[in-house]
C-alpha cells in the first residue's frame, strides 16, 4: 500500500514529506508507549501513535520506521517536524482515533508486525 | 570525539536529568556516528535502541549521566554512568512491566517498564550495577564479529 493510499483511507493531512507519497508501506503498528514501539517495532514499520512530542520522531528514527501517522488530529511540535525532514520520515495526521485508523488500514489489507491479515 | 589507542574510537556525551526536550538526541547522534562508519544496519538498530532506552532512563530518573561509546573492530561498547537515586532492587527493575514512572512521564509515552529488558534483549552482553543513593552504571556490549553475535 502506498503512503498516498494511506492518506486517502485515513482522510489524513500531510504534515511533512509531501514528496514521499509513492513510498510503499508493507506493515504497520500502533502504540502510545515508546518502549513498546522499540520492543515490538521492526525496521520499515508505519507507526501510528497519539503521542505528538519530539520523542515520537526520535523513536521512529531509532527503529528505522518508514513513516508516522498521528491519530486524533495530533501533530508533532517543530522540533519533531525538523528531525523528520532531516531523516526523511514523512508525517501524516488523521482525525480518526487509534482504533479506527488501525482498523481502516488493516481491513484494507495492511498487516501488522506479525504479518497477520484480515480473514476473508 | 576522541581518539584513544590505535584501533579504538571513543565518543563522550553528557546527559542532563529531567531535560525531556533534548531526550533522545544522544542516541540519535550515536546512530549517525555508526551509520557514517558503515556498520551493518541490523546492528545499528540494536545499538540505537539500547542507547535510547539507557539515555531515557537517565533523563527520567537521574540527575546527570555520562555516556561513552567505544568502537573497536570487534565490538561496540556503550557505557553509561549516572549520578542519581540508583536502583534498590535490580532484579525487580529488570522485569518487563516494572516501572516507577510518574503520570507525567507516562503522558510523554514512557513507563512501559520495557526499557531495561529492551536493552538486555538488544545487547550481546549487559551488565548493570547500582549503588542506591549514588547512581547506576550500565555496560552494554554489541559484537561486530558475526561468530560472537546473538
Ligand atoms: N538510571 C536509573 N536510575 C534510577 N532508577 C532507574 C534507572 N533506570 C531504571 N530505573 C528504575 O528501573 C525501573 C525500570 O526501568 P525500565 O527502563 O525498564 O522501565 P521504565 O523506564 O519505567 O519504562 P520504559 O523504559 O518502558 O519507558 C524504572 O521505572 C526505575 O524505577
Ligand atoms: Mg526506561
Amino acid at each position: 500500500m502506498t503512503l498516498k493510499e494511506i492518506k486517502e483511507l485515513l482522510l489524513a493531512e500531510i504534515v511533512s514529506g509531501e514528496d514521499c507519497l509513492d513510498l510503499e508501506i508493507t506493515f504497520a503498528g500502533g502504540s502510545d508507549l515508546m518502549s513498546d514501539v522499540l520492543a515490538f517495532g521492526k525496521p520499515g514499520i508505519l507507526l501510528l501513535t497519539g503521542l505528538s512530542n519530539a520523542q515520537s520522531v526520535r523513536t521512529a528514527n531509532i527503529i528505522d520506521a518508514k513513516a508516522i501517522v498521528y491519530v486524533r488530529g495530533k501533530k508533532p511540535d517543530n522540533t519533531g517536524i525538523k528531525l523528520a525532514r532531516e531523516k526523511g520520515i514523512p508525517l501524516l495526521s488523521t482525525k480518526y482515533m487509534m482504533y479506527t485508523a488501525c482498523g481502516l488500514l488493516f481491513s484494507n489489507g495492511l498487516p501488522g508486525v506479525s504479518g497477520l491479515l484480515p480473514r476473508k | 570525539m576522541m581518539m584513544s589507542d590505535k584501533n579504538e574510537l571513543s565518543h563522550h556525551f553528557e546527559i542532563n536529568g529531567g531535560d525531556f526536550s533534548n531526550a533522545g538526541r544522544i542516541s540519535t547522534s550515536i546512530k549517525e556516528i555508526l551509520q557514517e562508519i558503515g556498520i551493518d544496519s541490523s546492528i545499528i538498530v540494536r545499538a540505537a535502541i539500547a542507547s535510547y532506552e539507557a539515555e531515557m532512563n537517565v533523563v527520567m530518573y537521574a540527575q546527570r549521566g555520562v555516556f561513552t561509546l567505544n568502537i573497536t573492530p570487534e565490538k561496540l561498547l556503550l557505557n553509561l554512568e549516572d549520578e542519581g537515586p540508583g536502583i534498590e532492587n535490580i532484579d525487580l527493575a529488570m522485569k518487563e512491566g516494572f516501572s516507577t514512572a510518574t503520570d507525567e512521564m507516562r503522558e510523554m509515552g514512557f513507563g512501559a517498564g520495557m526499557g531495561l529488558p529492551n536493552i538486555k534483549k538488544n545487547a550481546d552482553k549487559f551488565d548493570i550495577s547500582s549503588i542506591p543513593g549514588k547512581g547506576t552504571s550500565l555496560k552494554i556490549t554489541i559484537c561486530l564479529d558475526r561468530t560472537e553475535r546473538k
